[in-house]
């Protein structure tokens, strides 16, 4: 049986980015999806009895947040506020006392009179001047929306699934919603939109879990309840599948884990190739968390330590020492391999509240990461003086990140000498020899790589960002999304430029995205010589599989090949070949 | 007993949800009542969002009035939250 013959007529086909097979059912996180009736009621006992049922609902909807407040990490202080807040807002008399009098003078039911109470509200927050105040609102929406959801009785359906666990399926997830949802309960993400560096998928490939993005109507098709099969292998989802599928599905769900589990075996081992060259592999994470994973898939230290999280989940900015506990309990976990810490790289989809940034029509072109920090050098030097003081715990790295020319490096580079000089005046210890680099992703960067590279010790290419910025492709949008490639014959050149620029300056060359975990990409990378490639953890044993049986020599003759190859599609084509070539199983796997 | 002072705001970000989160939970522990005024505009000051919709930036002088029993330790409390800019360093 193939996979046509079950997908049926309701199956949807998006852009997998974490492989994997999940059955189960299905939960919208689209807060404006509880649908409303509107009746009007004759007589009082009724009316009486609206209002009873309304109370019990906050009551429940009180419990449901208290206990989401006590079921949380001690860690998550600033959620717990988000949390404490909506059961101010549950208490507050715009919305409790008014959508009681709305029940009792205009006799109306419960639902109707709360979404009164809302609009009210909505209007009153619209007139107010300040942005942030006014955006308030979506605080009031989310707490409305239970209320509304434990009121037309949905609330206990999603919670009463099967094991409990469901897959998340919403029109996109930010960074804000993924800190919400209660992840040990999620199998699997769908989202109608997002490519394979959305945030839905680097969190989705953080935490393992099987994901689809850029499904375009997965809202509108897949409704809550519904069992799902989500085949994050060929990005195909099967919505209401019969036996026959489930039963198709549930054996390759097998065979795709004993054959992961025989990668994951082998992760020890170094990533050396037949002909005796040894590449370094290393991971990208996001939260303390992953350290684990990195260490059981035989990650040779912290190539991208990604710090937004600790802004993210928090309303102000956080503390030097919430900053350098974290800092240091990574380098002091991962020694003695290095940590390589990329400061703040908030802006763009990355968006924070408190951050009080305007709206910019075009975030990835605008106030982010480094020109965010120098222009607000007392939040950057917080950050910079937590990393020098976690320093003298392990072997820490730092990387500035989107550089794009050489004033932005002095400049930055000045802030931390400004920041040294404090420390010793304090008598505060760091490591004088920390090495410092820059993440190469800006176009101009790897223009001027060769000038870059006498004042740093090491090159940091992140392809996420290079591939949008050279291609012109927002990553996110899902009408272009499948422009975003790491084959194209320009990336590859640029790569080429940087290693070839910091090899004549003596200084590293490591390449961290996505690019880097991709298995089809390691004759590029290899035959390029890059000194290290740095994934999400999960991609390692593969990585290091194929870098074990490709030799070096091989790897050159591909690249050579390759740089004779103009589209997109021969480059991919032609590494398809090679690499199903040597490997069928992952061609049958969804690997490719 | 009333009480009834004007209090400054000091904190940069002003009077967000945070803070006024704080000056609803001290509110709770009291038995006496709190109300605020910006503007000729007078809000209780138990729930959260009606002070919110006072929508105090920085430096905003407001009129603080707390009427009951304990309402003399209340608005020492109080004066202090608004004082030590709720707790925020800015």
């Amino acid at each position: 049986m193939n996979e046509d013959a079950v997908a049926g007529e309701k199956s949807l086909k998006g852009i997998a980015v974490y492989p994997g097979i999940v059955i189960g059912k299905a939960q919208l996180v689209d807060r404006s999806k509880v649908k409303i009736q509107y009746q009007y009621l004759v007589n009082t006992e009724h009316l009486n009895g609206e209002v009873g049922r309304f109370e019990e609902a906050l009551r429940v909807v009180e419990k449901e947040i208290a206990s989401l407040k006590n079921g949380m990490a001690e860690k998550v202080n600033d959620l717990s506020f988000i949390l404490d807040s909506h059961l101010m807002i549950l208490k507050d008399n715009m919305l409790r006392d008014s959508t009681i009098r709305a029940i009792r003078d205009e006799k109306i039911n419960a639902e109707w009179a709360l979404k009164k109470s809302l609009e009210k509200i909505r209007k009153v927050f619209e007139q107010i001047d300040d942005e942030y105040i006014s955006n308030r609102i979506s605080d009031v929406e989310n707490v409305t929306e239970r209320i509304l959801r434990t009121l037309s009785g949905k609330a206990q359906q999603s919670l009463s699934e099967i094991d409990r666990r469901v897959i998340v399926v919403a029109h996109d997830l930010s960074p804000a919603d993924t800190t919400e949802l209660n992840l040990g309960r999620v199998m699997g993400f769908i989202t109608d939109v997002g490519g394979r560096t959305s945030h839905t998928a680097i969190v989705a490939q953080a935490l393992e879990i099987p994901a689809i993005v850029g499904l375009e109507s997965a809202t509108d098709v897949v409704a809550d309840g519904d069992l799902l099969i989500v085949d994050g292998s060929t990005g195909v989802v099967v919505v209401n599948p019969d036996d026959r599928a489930i039963i198709y599905y549930q054996e390759k769900k097998l065979q795709l884990e004993d054959y992961r589990s025989s990668i994951a075996r082998q992760s020890h081992l170094p990533a050396l190739t037949p002909d005796g060259q040894r590449i370094t592999v290393m991971a990208n994470i996001e939260f303390l968390e992953e350290v684990t994973a990195v260490r059981n898939y035989g990650g040779e230290g912290i190539g991208l330590y990604r710090t937004e999280f600790l802004y993210l989940r928090s309303k102000g900015f956080p503390e030097e020492e919430d900053l350098f506990e974290d800092y240091r309990e990574i380098a002091e976990l991962m020694a003695p391999e290095s940590v390589n810490i990329r400061t703040l790289d908030i802006g763009g989809d990355k968006f924070v509240s408190e951050l009080e940034i305007t709206k910019e029509m075009n975030p990835a072109l605008g106030l982010r990461a480094i020109r965010f920090c120098l222009k607000r050098p007392e939040i950057f030097k917080t950050q910079l003086r937590a990393i020098l003081r976690a320093s003298v715990h392990g072997h820490i790295r730092l990387i500035f990140p989107m550089i794009s020319g050489l004033q932005e490096l002095l400049d930055a580079k000045d802030i931390l000498e400004q920041v040294k000089m404090d420390l010793d005046r304090d008598h505060i210890p760091y490591n004088e020899k920390m090495e410092v680099g820059i993440m190469v992703e800006i176009p101009s960067a790897v223009v001027m790589a060769g000038v870059l590279a006498r004042h740093v010790d090491f090159f940091s290419i992140g392809t996420n960002d290079l591939i949008q910025y050279s291609l012109a492709i927002d990553r996110v949008n899902e009408h272009v999304a499948h422009m975003y490639q790491p084959f194209d014959p320009a990336l590859i050149r640029m790569i080429g430029r940087v290693v070839t620029a910091g090899r004549s300056e003596g200084i590293r060359v490591t390449l961290c995205g996505e690019m880097a975990g991709d298995p089809l990409c390691v004759p590029i990378l290899l035959g390029l010589g890059l000194d290290a490639l740095s994934m999400n953890a999960r991609s390692m044993p593969l990585i290091k599989k194929i870098v074990r049986a490709m030799p070096m020599s091989q790897a050159r003759d591909d690249l050579k090949e390759i740089m004779g190859l103009y589209t997109v599609h021969e480059v991919q084509q032609y590494l398809f070949e090679r690499i199903g070539g040597m490997f069928p199983e992952l061609r049958e796997k969804g690997y490719l | 007993m009333e009480m009834v002072r004007r209090l400054k705001i000091r904190n940069s970000l002003g009077l967000h949800a945070r803070a006024a989160a704080k000056i609803v939970e001290l509110a709770d522990r009291y038995e006496s009542e709190l109300f605020l005024k910006k503007d000729g505009r007078q809000v209780d000051g138990s729930n959260i969002l009606s002070i919110l919709t006072l929508a105090c930036p920085k430096g905003t002088d407001m009129e603080v009035r707390i009427i009951g029993e304990d309402s003399e330790q209340f608005m020492t409390e109080l004066d202090a939250l608004f004082q030590g800019k709720f707790g925020e360093n800015k």
